[in-house]
Formats: structure tokens, sequence, C-alpha cells
């Protein structure tokens, strides 16, 4: 299986991955690589096969409603790349919500 | 120690000078008051940049996080915190714990102790190298595909991946959510026990933590005396073994069978499928653990003016290309039409790969192996080629996907360099892992 | 609206965040509304490196109650998968949701005598916010992210498209948010963003079986909006359609100002959500017998309450429905006709004046009306001052004296005295001038004070007045 370049900016986009000039087709011929190795998988008749849920067995735990307080504002946003008045701060959004 | 090692190996992002100092004087204390008291006490390690330390920068080897401080601490740190541990710092790793050899850490590459020249092995390529040039007793790495087990193996030390949910991720940055695991490093099994003792245990802030008593010490000095040892044909043929490592290995084999065990041949039928199936779990779920990293809360920022640009110009820059790789790969692996192809199916052969385990343990209370196909490579060798970086992983990266604990211990050397042997016990069955490790390594010496 | 040649196909989307007191995934409180920016937060819903979710075992037991009152299959084996985006307002870069697997399915809602089916609900956690400046999206330079809302347990409820009206779109949102306060799962307030609804409208040519191309309308934060929205779109797509263009699958906004739905077409790239299990949380296995002690517990909800009202107290529909607007309503009738009230006035006295009273105490007073120990008006006064001060109707009647004057003796006698001083009134009732028998009556009331029983009073004074 063989990736194109333009498959390799589409899936770059999903991922919110810039692409300098000249990326596209160096990662189409490094991941259309790693894919033939992966193709392999096809050899195996697995229809009947479960795919594993979990690797160990595991009773889902859950947790009480119990509020408890969290972090303070100004940890919160201490890492912050911008910040004002107490809010994240972001560029131009220009699109809904997808 | 460090100061003298560290030219030579790097093994360290940051020293914490202070902070160990404080430990190291509250651990005196402890000491002389003759209260809270452990194994660990007063004892200096390092941690792998990627289990978060509270107010200690933690950048998982990544320009992304270049700065971070969290604001809480992993639950293995607060444990070793109570514990009285001292923290000598952050050790160098292969960014977001991607890599085999420490190479694609984004800030230097770590240097093998015992030979500058090659890589460590990784993706906890610092934490290995700090234990075996001395500069801490023992560390913490993580283990997702065999970044604890593979530098273990190529640096000379003892190193141990615990069952998927004997230790809390929480702390833990996470790159493969269904595989990861926190272990330690030590020169000795004995000391791998007590920290992974120490460490090891339910958490309520880790859905996937297991509630099980843990006792992973009562064995260890049981021998081998009747226990049965599979040895996996297919273990012993992959692609690019070292005659020399698989030599060593076999010697290894003949020292367990002299010291009691009974060497069982077992099979291990997809094997040659492993890899494939790895390198589309794993890349999928980073895919999705990686999308927090956006330059909206914590971390870079590369502006690009509006929010799509600062996206896509903070991850180009921020992450390395491993990592762009992967998370490409792993989003390719999940998108529309794709995901019944390969994630899907990775999952189903993963099944399979974990039923190949269970059968082989119908007839072994142990499996035994190479940790790694080759010794210590030279830095750069390997860096053209993502596949043949992959490779390294083959005889580790099983144990993962089916969720079992695997030690890797000490057996010799090839051509001047260490090799690894690995032992891999069923799912919660640390204690006999160890056993047979700490036989061996009696046995040995 | 109706149209002979085309009819509406709507489905609904609810989502409803629900009634507990922590967030879905982590232990920061939910009440967060009036709260500065970013001070109801954690590393977790922050979605800072190295966390990992823990669910809230009460939001699950509200979703299930949700899916048994609606009627739902409810999933033995449950989990959560990842629907992976980037937006700034979703910190990990993907919401913890339900794709595959959702807790409840295949579920109805009775409505207006029709049944709508419910395809599924399920459990996720809910966004952050975000603030524009100059408050259009499109156009604003940069946006303010504030994380308090984000990971609050929110459930979402998906209706087939069985709805083929506005109206009944409304009424459906309305009957859910009836029933999800009935259980308790959700407060359900759409004002305070408690309850959304998107819509999903498509047409068709009437009787035909095909579907048509659907748009989903977003941003309805009333159910005036809803009803207005898809009204709105179902004739805008019966234009296109009838003027020769085709509907483009799209979602639409609602401008309550231009009273019109707008296209929010995202441009160039589609959307992949790339759903898979979450890793991070082992799948659940819903207990049977807790499954069953939660369906259980559920009280009656209101549509089969409201039926058995009508049946068993002989209640008009339409009292019927006043009393079921809320459970203490109900409750507080039952209770009052348990305690003796006759079934219709302790309707008319809750429905008319919304007592505050213990149900005995309610019947008590009822009993002083209906019995003519006191008349209506009396009653009110005792029903405000039993309120104020919290004693007994009774106690507060016999105090006052203000037992009506029932004695025919001495209501006689004001009679009398009351003709005597009303002769022009009296020749007037004479000369057949009906009315102004009610001067006469408003005398007698006022000789005694208010207290005359008028009933009473009316019979002797006619009965007088013709001998």
């Amino acid at each position: 299986m063989s990736l194109t370049p333009a498959e390799v900016r589409h899936v770059a986009m999903l991922a919110r991955l810039g692409l300098e000039p000249g990326e596209e087709e160096f990662y189409a011929g490094q991941l259309s690589a790693i894919l033939a190795h992966i193709d392999r998988l096809r050899e195996l008749d697995t229809d009947a096969i479960p795919p594993t849920a979990q690797a160990v067995p595991l009773q889902a735990r859950m947790r009480e409603d119990e509020p408890q307080a969290g972090l303070p504002q100004e940890r919160a946003l201490a890492g912050a790349p911008e910040a004002r008045d107490g809010y994240f701060v972001v560029g131009a959004i220009q699109e809904a919500e997808p | 120690m460090i100061e003298r090692e560290e030219p030579r190996v790097g093994a360290f992002l940051r020293v914490t000078e202070d902070l160990a100092r404080a430990q190291a004087a509250e651990a005196d204390q402890r000491l002389a008051v003759g209260e809270g008291i452990t194994p660990l006490t007063g004892i200096p390690m390092a941690i792998k940049d990627v289990i978060c330390v509270r107010g200690v920068e933690t950048t998982a080897g990544s320009r992304i996080l270049s700065g971070f401080r969290p604001p809480y601490d992993a639950t293995v740190i607060a444990r070793l915190r109570e514990a009285g541990a001292v923290f000598l710092g952050m050790t160098n790793c292969d960014e977001f714990a991607m890599g085999s050899s420490t190479e694609n850490s984004a800030y230097h590459p770590t240097r093998n102790p015992h030979d500058p020249s090659r890589v460590p092995g990784g993706s906890s390529g610092g934490s290995a190298a700090a234990v075996a040039a001395g500069e801490a007793v023992y560390a913490l790495g993580t283990d997702t595909g065999g970044s604890i087990r593979q530098p273990a193996a190529l640096c000379g030390v003892v190193g141990m991946k615990p069952t998927y949910g004997r230790v809390s991720r929480y702390g833990l940055i996470a790159f493969a959510s269904s595989l990861d695991q926190i272990g330690p490093f030590a020169t000795g099994v004995r000391d791998v026990a007590l920290v992974l003792q120490a460490v090891s245990g339910a958490d309520p802030r880790d859905a996937t933590s297991a509630d099980r008593p843990v006792d992973l010490l009562s064995e260890l000095e049981a021998g081998v005396g009747g226990l049965r040892l599979g040895v996996p044909r297919e273990y012993f043929q992959v692609e690019g073994m070292e005659p020399g490592v698989k030599a060593t290995v076999e010697r290894a084999l003949l020292t367990l069978e002299r010291a009691g065990a009974e060497l069982v041949e077992v099979s291990l039928p997809h094997t040659d499928y492993g890899l494939a199936a790895y390198y589309l779990i794993a890349p999928a779920e980073c895919s999705s653990n990686l999308a927090r990293f956006d330059a909206v809360r914590y971390g870079l920022r590369v502006e690009g003016g509006s929010l799509l640009e600062t996206y896509l110009r903070t991850r180009r820059h921020g992450f390395g290309p491993e990592v762009r790789r992967r998370i490409m790969l792993g989003t390719y692996a999940l998108s529309a039409g794709y995901y019944d192809a390969y994630y899907l199916k990775a999952q189903k052969v993963r099944t399979l790969i974990a039923e190949d385990f269970e059968q082989a343990f119908l007839h072994c209370d142990a499996i035994v192996s190479a940790t790694s196909p080759v010794v210590a490579f030279p830095l750069g060798a390997k860096l053209a080629d993502p596949l043949a970086m992959y490779l390294n992983d083959v005889l580790t990266l099983g144990a993962n996907l089916a969720g079992l604990p695997g030690i890797s211990v000490p057996c010799g050397t090839s051509e001047g360099l260490p090799v690894g042997l690995q032992v891999l016990a069923p799912q919660w069955k640390e204690a006999t892992a160890l056993r047979v490790a700490r036989a061996y390594e009696v046995a040995r010496d | 609206m109706t149209d002979s040649r085309w009819e509406a196909v709507i489905g609904l989307e609810v989502h409803a965040q629900l009634a507990t007191r922590s967030k879905m995934f982590c232990s920061c409180p939910t009440t967060y509304l009036g709260a500065p920016p970013n001070t109801n937060v954690c590393e977790v819903c922050l979605g800072m490196p190295g966390v990992l979710p823990v669910i809230n075992r009460r939001a699950v037991e509200l979703t299930v109650k949700t899916a048994l009152a609606l009627g739902c299959r409810v999933a033995r084996h449950t989990r959560f998968d990842r629907k992976n985006y980037f937006y700034p307002d979703l910190p990990k870069g993907y919401q913890i949701s339900q794709y595959e697997l959702p807790i409840g399915r295949e579920g109805r809602l009775e409505l207006n005598g029709r049944t709508v089916r419910v395809a599924r609900v399920h459990l996720e956690e809910d966004t952050g916010k975000l603030l524009h400046a100059g408050d259009a999206l499109e156009t604003a330079s940069e946006s303010l992210v504030d994380l308090n809302r984000a990971g609050v347990p929110l459930m979402e409820i998906v209706s087939e498209p069985d709805l083929t009206s506005a109206e009944e779109a409304k009424d459906y949102a309305i009957a859910l948010r009836e029933i999800l306060r009935a259980i308790g799962a959700s407060e359900a307030d759409m004002e305070k963003g408690q309850l959304r609804a998107e819509a999903n409208v498509s047409v068709r040519p009437r009787g035909s079986t095909e579907l048509g191309v659907k748009t989903e309308i977003k941003n309805i934060n009333s159910f005036r909006f809803l009803q207005r929205a898809v009204e709105h779109e179902i004739r805008r797509q019966i234009e296109v359609l009838e003027s020769g263009g085709v509907i483009v699958q799209e979602t639409r906004g609602w401008s309550e100002a231009e009273q019109r739905t707008f296209s929010q077409r995202s441009k160039e790239y589609a959307q992949d959500y790339r759903y898979f299990p979450e890793p991070d949380l082992p799948p659940l296995e819903l207990d049977l017998a807790w499954v069953e002690r939660l369906r259980a517990s559920l009280p009656e909800l209101p549509p089969a309450r409201r039926r058995r009202l009508v049946e068993q107290y002989g209640l008009p529909e339409f009292d019927a429905g006043q009393l079921t607007l809320d459970a203490t309503t109900a409750d507080l009738f039952e209770a009052t006709v348990a305690a003796g009230a006759p079934a219709k006035q302790a309707a008319n006295w809750i429905i008319g004046f919304r007592p505050s009273l213990p149900a005995e105490d309610l019947a008590e007073l009822i009993r002083l009306v209906v019995e003519g120990t006191i008349n209506r008006e009396q009653g009110l006064e005792v029903l405000q001052e039993a309120q104020a001060s919290g004693r007994s109707p009774a106690a507060l009647v016999q105090e006052r004296g203000l037992a009506q004057v029932s004695d025919e003796a001495a209501l006689a006698a004001v009679i009398e005295q009351v003709l005597v001083e009303n002769p022009k009134a009296v020749a007037d009732v004479r000369a057949g001038r009906q009315q102004a028998i009610g001067a006469l009556l408003g005398q007698v009331r006022r000789a005694t004070g208010g207290r005359a029983n008028m009933k009473l009073a009316t019979e002797m004074l006619r009965r007088r007045l013709e001998a």
C-alpha cells in the first residue's frame, strides 16, 4: 500500500502538522515503506478474531461524585503561551467547531 | 559522579542539584530519627524526562514542551518522594519515547558508557546510561515496545517492564496508552525488584491500574530448580540477529540449565507480524495523545497569525521527524476508510499474539530469549531508514502487545559490547521473571 | 404551517448537562456558572501531559436512568471512544464520548399520541467556552478560552427522524426536559446552557418514503428558537427544491436577529473524527442487578402520572397537565386528597393559588370552605395567614372567629334589618329588577363583617322577598 504526496498532505492536515516544501514527497516515501511492511498483516485471516479490547482484563474503576478543588487560576495559566484576564488567548479561529 | 561522566555520556537533560540536596538532607533526617525509612530512602535516582515531576522542567525530550513545569507529580514520583528518594534529575530519551537509540531526543544524543561512539539504546537511553555509568543507583524509564529492556541490554544493566496495569501511568506523558508502562533500571536484579515493589500498586487516578496485591520479592532467591523455561524458536531466527548475540544468549541459557532449569522449545508463530501490528497501534494511539500539544495552554507556540497557521507551525517545529512520522502513520491508520484495514486489523493480530503467549505458557513458566537482536550500534548508523530502527524492537514489543512483564539482565558481551538476556512471564507473574533473572545473575557471578 | 405537497422529516439531537456535583472524568466541581475564567479546572480537564480520565459513577447512573425512562435497551457492555478533532475549547484534542457501544439504544417517547423513537442515549464530556473578539467567530482576530466547563458530564439523546413538524420538534424537546427533571438527571434549563438542541431537517414530497438531503441546525438555545429555526429551514428547503435547486448537506446556524438559518459550511477540509476505543478507560460491564435497582428507583414519569390523575381522580386533562408541571405540585395534590379534600377542589386551589401549605393543612382549609364554615374569600385570607404563620387553618378560623354566620336565626335578624334600611332596593326587587338583590346581599355581608354564609343568606333573602 503506497501513500501519495496528496494523501500525506491530507493526513498532515488532519493532524495539524505543517509541511515544508518537499516534505510531502519525503514522508510519502518513508511512510510507504513502513506501510509495505505493515501490509503483511493481510496474510492473516482475522475475520473470526475479536480485536483486543484490553491487553490485560481490567475492571473499569469509577469514582464517587465528590467535588474537589483543582488548580488556582495562576497555576492553570502558568505555562500558557498567551493569557489575558484569566483566559487563554488564541489567534483568529475563523471556523465553527467541526 | 555526574559531573565526571556527563561530558562523556550525556545521560541527563537537566540535573536537579538543589532538589537532590534538599531530599538528601531530609533523608538523613529520617535515618537519624529512625522514622520513615524504606529501602529507597536517601538513594539517588534519575527520572526519564517523560515522567512528570512537580515544578521540574519535564519536556519528553521534545522542543514542544521546552520550559514546561508540571503543576503536579506523577503517582510514581509521589510514591518515591514519600519513600525518601533523592531525585538527581531528568534523563534523556527519544522524543516522546519514540525510538530505540535516544538519537531522536530534540536536545542531544546520549552515548553508551561502554563505548561513547555508540548508542545506549532507547527510548530510555538516558536512564540506562546513567545507571551504567554509575551516575545514579537506579533510574526510572518507560517501556512501550521495549524502551526499558532494550537500552538495559545495550548498556549492560538490568531493566524491567511490569505487567500492563501494575504501575500507575498517571503523570506519564503518554505515547501509546495501551502499551506504556513505567519500570526501573539498576545494576542488579534485587534493586530492580525493590524499586518496582515500591512504585507498583493500584492508583485511583489511573483507571487502567490494577487492584492487585504487589508481592514481587518473596520468590526472588528461590532459584530456577524445577522451572521450565520456554525458548521460542522464532525469537532466535529474527531478521538481523547478530550471530555473536545469539551465541552469547545461548550460553546464558546453558547456564540456566546448569542451575536447574529445564529448557523447553516453544513457538510464538505470529512473531513476524508483531512489528506490523505494533507500528499501527502505537502510532494510532500516539497521534491522538499528542493532539493536546496545540500551543494553547502550555508548551511551545510558533505564531502563525491564525489559529490554524499557529497549529501547523508549532507542531511542525515542535515535533521532530520521527514523532511526525508516527503521528501521520497513526492518523492514517485511524482515518475514514482505513480504520478496518489498519487499526482494527492490528488489534485483531494483537489478540493472536497474546494467544501465542498464552499457549506457550501452558508449557513453561517463563520465556527466555535475547532482548535485542544486536549490540549497541554506532550513533547515526540507523537513522536513514526508519524500518531498520524499528527492527530493534522485534523481540521486545510482543510483551507490550500482550501486556506481559519482562526483564533484561546482562548475560555477557559480544564484540566487547553488552548483551542482554530477556525473561518474560505471564501477566502478574513479575515474581517469576525476577526469580529467573536473579538465578541467572547468581549463576553467572 | 402546512404544505400539501411536501412533508418535513426532523430528527433532534439533544445534549443535557447532568446534575452531578463533579465533572465527568475529574473531580472539579460542576458549579462554574458565573465563576471567573479558568478557576474551575485541574490538570486533568486542562488536558495537561500525563493526565488520565476516571469515570464519574453518578454520571453513568443518571444516564442509565434516562435510558430506562426513555424505554431504551441498556447495554450490558458499554465503553467510551475518542472523537478526535482540533479546536481550542477541546483541551486534549479529542473528546471522550461514546460511539460504538452507547449506554442506551432503541428507546421511545410518547408525544401527543404518537411514538417518537429514540435512537441512542450516550455519555460524553462537555467542551470549554470561547469568547470571540467582536463577537463574530468568522471575523474575530483572536478568541479567549475558558475551560471551566470543559469536562462537565453531558448526555446526548438522539432521536430517529420521526418528527414531522417544527412544533412537534419543540414539543419533543419540552417532553424530554420534563423527563430529565422528573428523574433528577438534569436541570435541563436551556437558558443556562444545560440543555442544547440540534435539529436535522429535510423535506420530501408528501407520501414519499425516501429521505431528502438533510441539514443540521446548530446554535439553538431556546424552545421558541428551535421551533422558528426548524420552521424557517423547512420553508427554505421547499423553496430551494421548488425552484429547481438542490439541498446541500451542511451545518447551518440560526440567527434570531435575522430570523433565518445561514450556512456554516466548513471550507476546505472534511471532518474525520477517527473514532477509536478510549484506551485509558477499560470497557464497562453494567451489572444487571444494578440496572434493575435503578429502574425500580425511577419515579412515575409525567405522561403516566397525568393519565393516572385523570383516571384515578376524575380530573379534566387540563388540570392534570397543570398539576404535573412538576413533581412537587403533583405530590401535593395527591397528598391533599389523601388527607380528605375532594379532588376537584384540591386541584382548583392548587392550580389557582399555588399554596405552600402542608397537605394536611390544605386539606383542612379546603374542607372548611366546602362545608360552608367559611366562604372562599375568607378561605384565601386564612391561606395567606396560615402560610405566613405556619398555624393551622382550623386554629386560625377559631381564633379569629371567622366561622361564617350560618346560624339561620342570626341571619334572619340581619336580613330583616337590611330590608328595613333599604326600602328602595326592596321595591326594585319586588318590581322585577332581580339585580337589586346584589345590593341587598352586599349590605348583609357588610352587616356581618364579611362573615355571612352568603349562599345561605341569598336563599333566605330570596324566600323572604317572595313572601
